[in-house]
């Protein structure tokens, strides 16, 4: 097996440079920085599938640089980190297309696509580091990177809205530090493993694994929205439409349960664990954010908020996933971070259609808007849908290999339950807004937006919600055929419990 | 090579002397040499024999008689930061300055503040190290008043020129009181002789009280926010970045080389204690300040904290890799707080000079008008705060796992603690910056680039290069004492 470094930093580098050059650019320069950002995605995208291709071959991609005596940055392509990176890659370059259309003519552009394509380097860099010390990092980064596109409007709403989310995910990073430092000072270099690396060191502190495993995903929880660290996702709806998919589908939301993922399967060992006892109080945990917020979604009148309370209810699925013994649930769990991200992008650009071109915010505005605007509308259906888990739309999958894998743990009784009960409160309020959307008679619009465009929008709106849209019924239609995301997480799932 | 020791050492001292009798060519001199001393300093870094020190006797007389110049990587990392530095500030004061009569008086000042730095940081002698912390004290209080017509301005500096006194003349008595009962005022030679008595008890309070007061750890710090928030942007910047940081130097070359018999872990903790106070004290009146400046310096406070807070975490690890680890950590710390509250403070200078003013609550829109000055500000801050990819991450990681190996958790909750209060108070500033423009605001003029260039040399520098080209100051760095000098 021969190592490749250079990949790795490649793919980093793809969107980090683009990114510097873009903030040093005039605001005027809009076609050169048009540019820049979809030769960085397109780029990122060539590279990623050189390096899924490389992965399941099982060729070594690893960078290594020293920080500090025993503290080593590292970049390590595994099949996991390949189903985060290419899912963040794809979701970047159609919403960057997007907010390309969003955010013509507003002010501030520069500043926007400098610190989006940080984002998603600091993004790419979390999936592909190495070990906890790496990860950190990228963590902290992203934190970072995401604080400016929050507060991008500089309304005092969006600025308190930005401090809240700031406050909120800084906490969680002092917990995951203390963390990773004290595990790091127990166990020695934490590079990540599949199967684990606890498990097999002799003489640690069950203890003491257990507080750090505490901390871990408390850290973690915050970004990943599990209750009651979740506080700060609703309020961080003040965000650009673009900005929103971002947190929700691509980067920030994900990165917390990615990390889950890691420290349950790469770090502690699913198997060991189960042992220490840790997972099930995190299941239940997960269970209760799953039904809880689909409890709140249910009584929000705004359409962003709504989705957010969904958001942290979708994304529990992932924890709960990982929090279940047993390759089905594994699978169910990580085919998740796929589905619901594509998914959820969906909604959120279909929410930012309604309210950039009819002014509509709120669900109680939406009568009729499936007239006025049938594709965006038809793409929002699609996706609610799948969220609910309607085969053959991608959330049906995960429920669905969810189901088995508890049935296959023994945990069905009270994981089937959850699943069942979520799977309806979906339906409570998704339904009807397709119902208002489609049957109930057009009202006059808030801010109707006349442009000189011919279809119901732009087209640089209309069409990334289409092509995630579609996307979700791809790959829940071609789950089974090779490379889908389903196929790519039973080859995880494989490597996992070998 | 030791001839780059005494290039070193005197060129700053020249350079004041030639800007002093040739006023009008003071801007050209100070670039030249800054440079110069930059080129020496990487060379001295570079060509220093790891592990072990460079020394020269000027003249050829020996120590204890004359004046010995030496280096060790400690100081030697040292000397790189204050090249570094002072190079980034020459540039910055020659715009920051636009009237020329100002910087007539300031280029004297600034090189004999510099020759002060230099010799204070080569020199091996408790006697010419007094007399260089006398230097130090009056030219930066001198430095205060350049440009400044404001009576309070000139209050803090008599004040910080006056504890500055104090300071001096508490050391003074504490190397009187060595050399009563050692006999000599050799660094190297006294290492082997102090042992644990009352009298090098006395005389290490003493000393240590003298320089505490000039890095203003609590409870001493009370003329430090004052002095480094009235004083002009780069000057403040020196002081923030090195003076104190000097000041350090010596205690920790008291404490971990001179008199380790006679520190005792009870005192190690109490210096720590009092660094944790600093920490949150510090951290928190940073919070509150309604001033830019002020922040700037109550934030220095409590960035030295950290500093103290290592001491009784270093002197608790056995010796080794682990305290090895701590020790170049700390050494990495003051570098990057160094360099970053530079870069923050020169961000703040352009600020204050575009606006007009550096009240935090009247910030908005100036992230749209100076956004290179706004991205340093950033930079420095997370390089400040301690988040990833700086320098001071790795730092202050090293610091929770020390403290966590040392079996005295309690400085990592302060640490946590300290981290979260610099964030809030740093995101602050950006949340005001970010604002829109009041519309009262009258337009202003496009600031200067070349004021806002220096600023985003140096904050890009403490985060993203101290945090992924830091490990050769571990190295590098020893501490236990070089084999030359037994």
């Amino acid at each position: 097996m021969s190592t490749n470094a250079w990949l790795p930093l490649l793919i980093l580098w793809s969107s980090l440079v683009p990114g510097l050059i873009i903030f040093s650019l005039d605001e005027s320069r809009q076609r050169l920085r048009t540019a820049l950002n979809l030769i960085g995605a397109i780029t990122k995208l060539l590279l990623v599938a050189g390096l899924i291709w490389g992965v399941y071959r099982e060729l070594l991609f690893e960078f290594r640089w020293t920080l500090a005596p025993g503290l080593d940055f590292v970049l390590h392509a595994d099949a996991l980190s390949v189903l985060f990176v290419s899912l963040s890659t794809l979701l970047w370059l159609v919403t960057t297309i997007y907010a390309i259309g969003y955010l013509e003519h507003s002010p501030d552009r520069s500043r926007f696509f400098g610190f989006f394509s940080l984002c998603v380097t600091a993004t790419v860099g979390l999936a592909m580091a190495g070990n906890l010390f790496t990860f950190v990092i990228f963590y902290e980064a992203l934190t970072l990177a995401t604080y400016p596109l929050v507060a991008h409007k500089g309304t005092p709403e969006a600025i308190r809205g930005a401090r809240i989310y700031l406050g909120y995910t800084l906490a969680g990073g002092v917990l995951l530090l203390t963390g990773a430092v004290w595990l790091r000072t127990l166990a020695g270099p934490l590079d990540f493993a599949q199967g684990g690396i606890l498990g097999d060191i002799p003489g640690l502190d069950p203890d003491a694994l257990r507080w750090i495993f505490l901390l871990l995903v408390a850290g973690l929880g915050v970004k990943a929205a599990l209750f009651p660290l979740h506080g700060w996702l609703p309020r961080a709806m003040v965000a650009p439409a673009p900005v929103s998919a971002l947190l929700h589908a691509v980067a920030v939301v994900k990165a917390g349960a990615f990390g889950i993922v890691r420290v349950v399967y790469d770090v502690y060992g699913v198997e060991f664990s189960g042992e220490l006892g840790v997972l099930m109080p995190l299941g239940a945990l997960a269970a209760f954010t799953i039904i809880y917020g689909s409890v709140r979604a249910l009584s929000q009148d705004h359409l962003k908020k709504r989705l957010a309370y969904s958001t942290v209810s979708q994304v529990s699925y992932i924890a709960l996933g990982a929090t279940i013994l047993g390759p089905l649930a594994t699978i169910g769990g990580l085919v998740h971070l796929v589905h619901q991200g594509v998914m959820k992008i969906t909604l959120f650009f279909a929410a930012g259609n309604y309210a950039e071109t009819l002014g509509v915010h709120r669900v109680s505005e939406m009568n009729g808007v499936g007239r006025r605007m049938p594709v965006t509308t038809a793409a929002f259906t699609v996706a609610a849908l799948g969220m609910i888990g309607l085969p053959p739309v991608a959330g049906f999958f995960s429920k669905w290999y969810l189901g088995l894998g508890a049935l296959e743990a023994g945990a069905g009784a009270w994981v089937i339950p959850v699943l069942l009960a979520s799977s309806a409160l979906n339906a409570a309020y998704f339904l009807p807004i397709l119902y208002r959307a489609w049957f109930l008679p057009a009202g006059p619009w808030p801010l109707e937006n006349h442009t000189h465009h011919r279809g119901e929008t732009r087209p640089s709106l209309q069409w990334p919600p289409m092509v995630t849209a579609a996307l979700a019924v791809l790959v829940g239609t071609f789950a089974a055929a090779p490379f889908s995301p389903l196929e790519w997480v039973e080859l995880i799932a494989t490597r996992e419990y070998r | 090579m030791s001839s780059l020791l005494v290039l070193i050492a005197t060129l700053p001292l020249m350079t004041a002397l030639a800007c002093l009798l040739h006023p009008r060519g003071g801007d050209q001199l100070s670039l030249v040499a800054s440079m110069i001393q930059l080129v020496a300093s990487v060379l001295l870094v570079t060509e220093l024999p790891s592990r072990s020190s460079l020394s020269h006797a000027l003249g050829g007389w020996a120590p204890g008689l004359g004046i010995a110049l030496g280096a060790d990587p400690l100081a030697g990392w040292l000397v790189l930061l204050c090249a570094l530095v002072q190079f980034a500030t020459t540039l910055y004061a020659r715009f920051y300055f636009c009237d020329s009569q100002a910087r007539y008086r300031l280029w004297p000042l600034w090189w004999l503040l510099a020759s002060a730095l230099y010799a204070l940081l080569l020199s091996g002698d408790l006697f010419n190290l007094y007399v260089t912390l006398e230097l130090l004290g009056l030219s930066a209080a001198a430095l205060c008043t350049v440009g400044a017509a404001k009576a309070e301005a000139l209050e803090a500096a008599l004040r910080y020129l006056l504890l500055g006194l104090i300071g001096s003349l508490l050391y003074l008595a504490g190397v009187a009181l060595v050399y009563a009962e050692y006999g000599t005022l050799d660094v190297s030679a006294l290492r082997t002789l102090i042992s644990s008595s009352p009298a090098s008890l006395a005389s290490l309070v003493l000393l240590s009280s003298g320089l505490m007061i000039k890095c203003a750890l609590v409870p001493l710090h009370f003329w430090l926010p004052a002095a480094h928030s009235s004083a002009p942007a780069p000057v403040s910047a020196v002081l923030s970045a090195l003076v104190v940081k000097v000041a350090f130097y010596l205690l920790l070359r008291l404490w971990f080389e001179l008199f380790t018999p006679v520190v005792t872990s009870a005192f190690a903790t109490l210096i720590g204690l009092l660094g944790a106070i600093a920490v949150i004290w510090g951290s928190w009146q940073a919070f509150r300040a309604t001033r830019l400046k002020l922040l700037a310096a109550y934030s220095t406070l409590s960035q030295m904290g950290y500093l103290f807070m290592f001491v009784p975490i270093v002197m608790a690890l056995p010796e080794g890799d682990t305290r090895q680890f701590a020790y170049g950590a700390l050494l990495l710390l003051a570098v990057s707080h160094g360099i970053a509250k530079a870069a923050l403070f020169m961000g703040i200078g352009s600020l204050q000079q575009h606006l007009g003013h550096d009240e935090i609550d009247r910030l908005g829109g100036s992230a749209r008008k100076l956004p290179v000055t706004l991205f340093a500000i950033s930079l420095a801050g997370v390089a400040l705060v301690g988040l990833p990819p700086s320098g001071a991450f790795l730092a202050k990681w090293a610091l929770i796992s020390s403290s966590l190996v040392s079996g005295q958790w309690w400085w990592m909750l302060v640490t946590l603690v300290g981290t979260l209060l610099a964030a809030a108070y740093l995101v602050r500033v950006l949340g005001a910056a970010f604002a829109p423009t009041a519309a009262a605001e009258p337009a202003l003029p496009t600031c200067r680039l070349a004021l806002q260039q220096p600023a985003l040399l140096l904050a890009v520098l403490a985060t993203f290069g101290l945090g992924f080209a830091a490990s050769p100051v571990w190295d590098t760095l020893s501490l236990s004492p070089p084999e030359v000098q037994r």
